[in-house]
């Protein structure tokens, strides 16, 4: 019994141990020197882990008395988390060590962070629930405020500190009605206590406190207010991760929670989701407009993209589910690579986010602003990039599921932020001439990265490169 | 007799106190993580009495779980508090403004 148990979670123990093993060998090794090398181990350990997931037995597996469920759709989630972080982990080094906070610590709380996805993602029970998202959100706040002679830094990890609290509390709230109206935590007991029609109201509290924990962690409207101070105040490549992993991870929470434990009560919850959908939407789109920090505006960017993830949640169905698994994976793409661009922008030396420095990029550098040119049209869902394909795969799945409104109001609000997209592109090529032209960090692996992210966007038009098939077969061992 | 509403109550008045010290609050960031705590405690609470009352230990076990990563998380807090006073030179919540969101 318990072997088997164990088995069920050895990538989440072998991650935790190389974390400790890597803690103790740096603080009694060579601390901060060994601190790139150790990235690179980390990033190659995520890619193992996530290789093996995928190749990995078929079927849901239950360990701990159903506490923990790897089934495909966890391993979607978890291989997508893991290959986001590895790629997030080996564009940092650069930018960290200019900026002197290059410290041993940050791979080791990435680590323990994904380990807290991991366990989020494949959570069966509101206890594993809540300790996975714990430890996933404490390093998170610790790593926002790693710069720690920023004002900042410091001042985006202490708002994220104590709205991540307060979303904790409310989650926690709502987790303690859930328990005492269902009489117990885990999720097979609750859809079982939900029942087919509609739920009690102390349940229906519970939820919908636990519906506004979440949608702080995945920043959607109301619960948004933290994302621009902590994309703008943190340091890039931290921005980079907050952007990807993480979300990826919360999402997977709430589709996860809301079809395991309330997926006999669609009906309840249908319209919550798609009101937060909306409201994320038009939030993340017009607000954009203003912005003239890029990082700022990547934070409008990610909550107006996390608006068109819920659309595929606010269907209700697999079909909802595996676009909503497309979205995410596509969406992590994209980000990664628009992420590896803001971390070359540099002038004299100094790393900056002004949108106005990428005035006439093209012309001092043409490759990276056709890249970046790519990265954009996606981010707007201009076809044929992928981004078009992941807004076509949650619109459809919306159709299907009748919130014909809700496709209607999310195509004008895509309209709306691919003014904000186009318009970098515009200053990009037909900007004003520049007093003095940005020059890019000469990185290879910042140029692989962008380039390897702009050339998916556009190949990602044969098939999908695949990710349909497997976001299907996902879906369909989450939705019952 | 004090039924499960009783101890229900306390516990939503406790949360709802905690909640408006979070968002009333403008002196004093301190502040802030006792508020967190209270909201935090109220959970337990809650836990606590639907457990005992439906003779279910999971509730209490849910607690203690809850007790350590509060600790934890206050620890993180008031680390980063520290850092934050060490930059600004105050920990006044109306000054924590350097990014206007």
């Amino acid at each position: 019994m318990v072997p088997a148990d164990l088995s069920i979670i050895l990538p989440e123990i072998l991650l935790s141990v190389f974390a400790m093993l890597a803690l103790l060998g740096a603080v009694y090794g060579r601390k901060d020197r060994i601190a790139t090398s150790l990235i690179w181990v980390t990033a190659a350990i995520f890619i193992i882990a996530a290789l093996s997931l995928m190749r990995s037995a078929n079927g849901t597996e239950i360990g701990f008395n159903g506490m923990f469920i790897n089934d495909g759709f966890a391993r979607f989630a978890k291989v997508v988390v893991l290959f986001s972080a590895a790629a997030v982990l080996v564009i940092s080094p650069d930018y960290l060590a200019e900026r002197k906070i290059l410290k041993f610590e940050y791979p080791v709380l990435i680590t323990l962070s994904v380990v807290g996805m991991m366990m989020m993602i494949s959570a069966g029970d509101l206890m594993l629930l809540y300790m996975g998202l714990e430890l996933q959100s404490l390093c998170l706040y610790i790593i926002a405020s790693m710069r720690r002679d920023s004002l900042k830094s410091t001042e985006a990890g202490l708002k994220y500190f104590v709205l991540g609290a307060l979303s904790s509390g409310l989650l926690l709230y709502g987790a303690s009605l859930i328990y005492g109206y269902a009489g117990t935590t885990s999720f097979l007991g609750i859809f079982a206590a939900a029942g087919q029609d509609h739920a009690d109201i102390g349940l229906l509290l519970g939820l919908v406190l636990m519906l506004a924990g979440m949608a702080f962690k995945v920043s959607a409207v109301p619960f948004h207010m933290w994302t621009p101070d902590v994309y703008e105040g943190a340091p890039t490549p931290v921005t980079a991760f907050f952007a990807t992993a993480p979300k990826v991870a919360a999402m997977a929470l709430f589709a996860r929670v809301l079809h395991d434990a309330f997926g006999g009560i669609v009906g309840d919850w249908q319209q919550v989701v798609a009101l937060i959908s909306l409201l994320s939407m038009y939030l993340g789109a017009i607000a954009a407009i203003g912005q003239t920090n890029i990082k700022r505006l990547m934070a409008y960017s990610s909550i107006a993209h996390m608006g068109y993830a819920l659309m595929g949640l606010a269907a209700g169905t697999s079909l909802g589910i595996e676009a909503l698994l497309t979205y995410m994976a596509i969406y992590v793409t994209m980000n990664v690579g628009t992420f590896a661009f803001i971390l070359t922008m540099q002038k004299d030396g100094q790393p900056v986010t002004d949108i106005s420095t990428l005035n006439m990029l093209s012309r001092s550098e043409p490759g990276k602003a056709l890249a970046m040119l790519v990265l954009l049209f996606s981010l707007a869902g201009v076809p044929p990039t992928l981004g078009f394909f992941a807004k076509w795969s949650v619109w459809n799945a919306a159709l299907d599921a009748d919130l014909v409104w809700l496709v209607v109001a999310s195509a004008i609000a895509s309209a709306i932020g691919a003014y904000y997209y186009l318009r970098i592109v515009y200053l990009m090529y037909f900007g004003e001439e520049p007093q003095e032209a940005l020059v890019c960090r000469p990185s290879v692996v910042l140029s692989g990265v962008l380039t390897v992210s702009s050339v998916a966007m556009i190949l990602g038009m044969i098939n999908l490169l695949g990710l349909e098939g497997a976001a299907e077969a996902a879906a369909a061992t989450l939705v019952r | 007799m004090i039924g499960l509403q009783h101890y229900l109550t306390v516990a939503a008045i406790l949360f709802v106190i905690g909640v408006f010290g979070l968002f009333l609050n403008r002196k004093n960031v301190i502040i802030l993580l006792m508020s967190i705590e209270l909201m935090l405690l109220s959970v337990n609470i809650n836990l606590v009495a639907f457990s005992s009352f439906a003779g279910d230990l999971v509730g209490q076990v849910f607690t203690l779980f809850i007790l350590t990563v509060a600790a934890a998380e206050a620890a993180i807090g008031l680390a980063i508090l520290v850092s934050f006073f060490r930059n600004r030179g105050t920990i006044t919540v109306e000054d924590v403004n350097v990014m206007k969101g």
